[in-house]
């Protein structure tokens, strides 16, 4: 509680945030009015419809990569799972793309969702068999790294193969991710796939506090170890398709956020969740302002910022580990 | 004055017109095709067989088609290569140092620049009388179609991924002839450039050029259904461009010009 409290008021700040700074200078009174009351014609046109669903995409889409990052790790009790970089957001990519690609999703909009969580679905089930629990962190990584590197190159060639022109650049979009643009229905194509998601994941708390004991101890205790593993599967599967599938591949934000929270928590997973989850939203948020502060005219990728940001944790995170090792 | 320039880059004799000629620029395979005598224009770039890029795909059609590789262009024994000067250098540099003679066209920028590159293309492929004619029959249509009147509709290109044409290009010039005036360069963008869609729906013009949609799917081209675009277009008049013929500074470019002459016909009573 002492920690959820003045992370909801951060998120709501930076929510605020997003929803007030934009290229189109638009006083703080005006906006508030109009996304409010929806009076004055083009600015309640810039809140409602581009601002509004680019603030709640923010929230929607941090909470998602915070939250699986958190389960992923109480999981597989790694502190280096993490979707963008052990290849889950990169085979969720490759699903929307190749969803797109086809024409299913100008068929079946909800396709796009769907078939990112297909890609991502397998890429953990598979992770998960290649370095479950018990496999080191070595296991994880170099599947990670296979799948990732995997599903990166699938997803350059068929938007490479594609005779459209534009969808070569999109390659950019895929693996960096970026909020630019979306409109209302994406947060509604997102929306009730990450709420499946939410709902698998928040049960498996319990599940993954007994984990951390091993697995013996674990199933000693009653904890249907199969079950928990589907959940924990399913859930972020969801959680990270539906992300990706509107905002492309944003990496580094499972990684950082849990890694900086688990302290605040006494490291016990079942409160990691809920925390973890508030502060990918914070994230996402802060670094999708900064797009818009630093280059507005030039669609900077989200990626791009909370790499720049997640690799020295990362860097750092491998310094201890060898620490420990020695 | 041009052409002579253009003789003396090249160090070829403006008198002995080259008779294995090798264009790997769209707009300098259209200025080719129209100059050129028969049999002189040995090939053309691939895009000037493309129907989204290029207004003469009959006349491509019955020629080889390269894809301005080096090794490619070098085989078929040109006496002179056109290029862009936007084509790839290493190609370039690499015909130059074959001995190969090239000339290259920078890209039009404005109207003005069409007659200049007649010129200049005709010069080179010892056309020059063929040149004067189209010169002469430009600049009667492009009179013919301007809107005299002060520009006072605000007008702006919007194409996938918010992507604007702004100030010192051959589309703003385009609109400027036309009584237009380019919400693109108003707010700011040079050449071309990202328009945040936030601040087209504030400038909110009179008028909204979309290019048209490609085959295959893309996400780039989602922006161009966004709500709040469709809201924009409700309410202003909408133009679905052709590509191929706003690309290239050649006679063909009058046919844009008298698309948007008709387009302020319509927006003013």
């Amino acid at each position: 509680m002492r920690v959820i409290l003045p992370l909801a008021v951060l998120v709501v700040a930076l929510f605020a945030a997003s929803l007030l700074i934009g290229p189109a200078a638009i006083g703080l009174r005006a906006s508030l009015h109009a996304l409010v009351t929806g009076e004055g014609e083009a600015v309640v046109l810039v809140m409602r419809e581009i601002r509004l669903p680019r603030a709640l995409l923010g929230l929607m889409v941090g909470a998602a990569l915070g939250l699986s990052g958190a389960a992923m790790q109480g999981y597989l009790r790694n502190p280096l799972a993490e979707p963008g970089l052990i290849g889950v957001s990169p085979a969720a990519s490759l699903g929307a793309v190749v969803a797109m690609q086809t024409g299913l999703v100008a068929m079946f909009a909800p396709a796009l969702p769907l078939a990112a969580l297909l890609g991502a679905g397998l890429s953990v089930a598979l992770l998960f068999v290649l370095a479950g629990p018990g496999g080191g962190a070595l296991a994880l990584i170099l599947a990670g790294v296979a799948l990732s590197a995997l599903a990166g190159a699938l997803t350059s060639l068929v938007l490479s193969l594609s005779p459209n022109p534009f969808a070569m650049m999109e390659i950019v979009f895929w693996l960096m991710g970026s909020l630019a643009d979306r409109s209302m229905l994406h947060v509604w194509l997102a929306a009730p796939v990450m709420a499946l998601g939410v709902g698998l994941l928040w049960r498996t708390g319990r599940g993954l506090d007994a984990l951390t004991l091993g697995e013996d101890a674990a199933a000693s205790l009653g904890i249907p170890l199969a079950r928990l593993r589907a959940q924990v599967v399913l859930g972020v599967a969801a959680l990270v398709g539906a992300a990706t599938a509107v905002a492309g591949a944003v990496g580094f934000v499972g990684l950082v956020v849990p890694h900086l929270l688990r302290p605040l928590v006494g490291g016990r997973p079942s409160a990691l969740l809920p925390v973890s989850a508030l502060g990918g939203a914070a994230v996402v948020l802060a670094a999708d302002i900064a797009t818009r502060v630093i280059a507005p005219d030039r669609d900077l990728k989200l990626g791009v910022l909370t790499a720049i940001v997640g690799a020295p944790f990362f860097f750092r995170l491998i310094w201890q580990m060898r620490r420990g090792a020695e | 004055m041009l052409a002579i320039l253009f003789g003396l880059m090249t160090g070829t004799s403006v008198l002995a017109a080259p008779q294995r000629v090798v264009s790997v620029n769209l707009c300098t395979d259209q200025l080719a095709m129209l100059l050129a005598d028969p049999g002189q224009l040995l090939s053309v770039s691939y895009l000037a067989a493309d129907p989204r890029a290029s207004v003469m795909v009959e006349a491509a059609a019955g020629r080889v088609l390269n894809r301005g590789g080096a090794e490619e262009v070098f085989l078929m024994r040109p006496d002179l290569v056109l290029a862009g000067t936007y084509t790839a250098r290493a190609s370039v540099d690499l015909l130059r140092r074959l001995g190969v003679a090239v000339v290259e066209l920078p890209p039009a920028n404005r109207l003005a620049d069409v007659p200049a590159h007649l010129r200049a293309v005709g010069a080179a492929l010892g056309q020059q009388a063929r040149a004067e004619a189209l010169v002469a029959e430009f600049n009667a249509g492009l009179e013919a179609v301007r809107v005299p009147q002060v520009p006072s509709v605000t007008a702006a290109f919007y194409h996938p991924n918010g992507y604007t044409t702004g100030a010192g290009t051959l589309a703003d010039d385009i609109l400027s002839v036309t009584g237009f005036i380019n919400a693109g360069a108003t707010a700011g963008v040079t050449g071309g450039g990202i328009l945040p869609l936030e601040r087209l729906v504030m400038v909110a013009p009179e008028l909204i050029v979309t290019s048209a949609p490609y085959p295959g799917a893309s996400r780039s081209e989602d922006i161009l259904r966004h709500p709040a675009l469709e809201v924009l277009r409700a309410k202003a008049a909408a133009r679905r461009m052709s590509d191929a013929d706003w690309i290239c500074g050649i006679p063909h470019i009058l046919r844009a010009v008298a698309g948007m002459a008709a387009a302020h016909k319509a927006l003013t009573p």
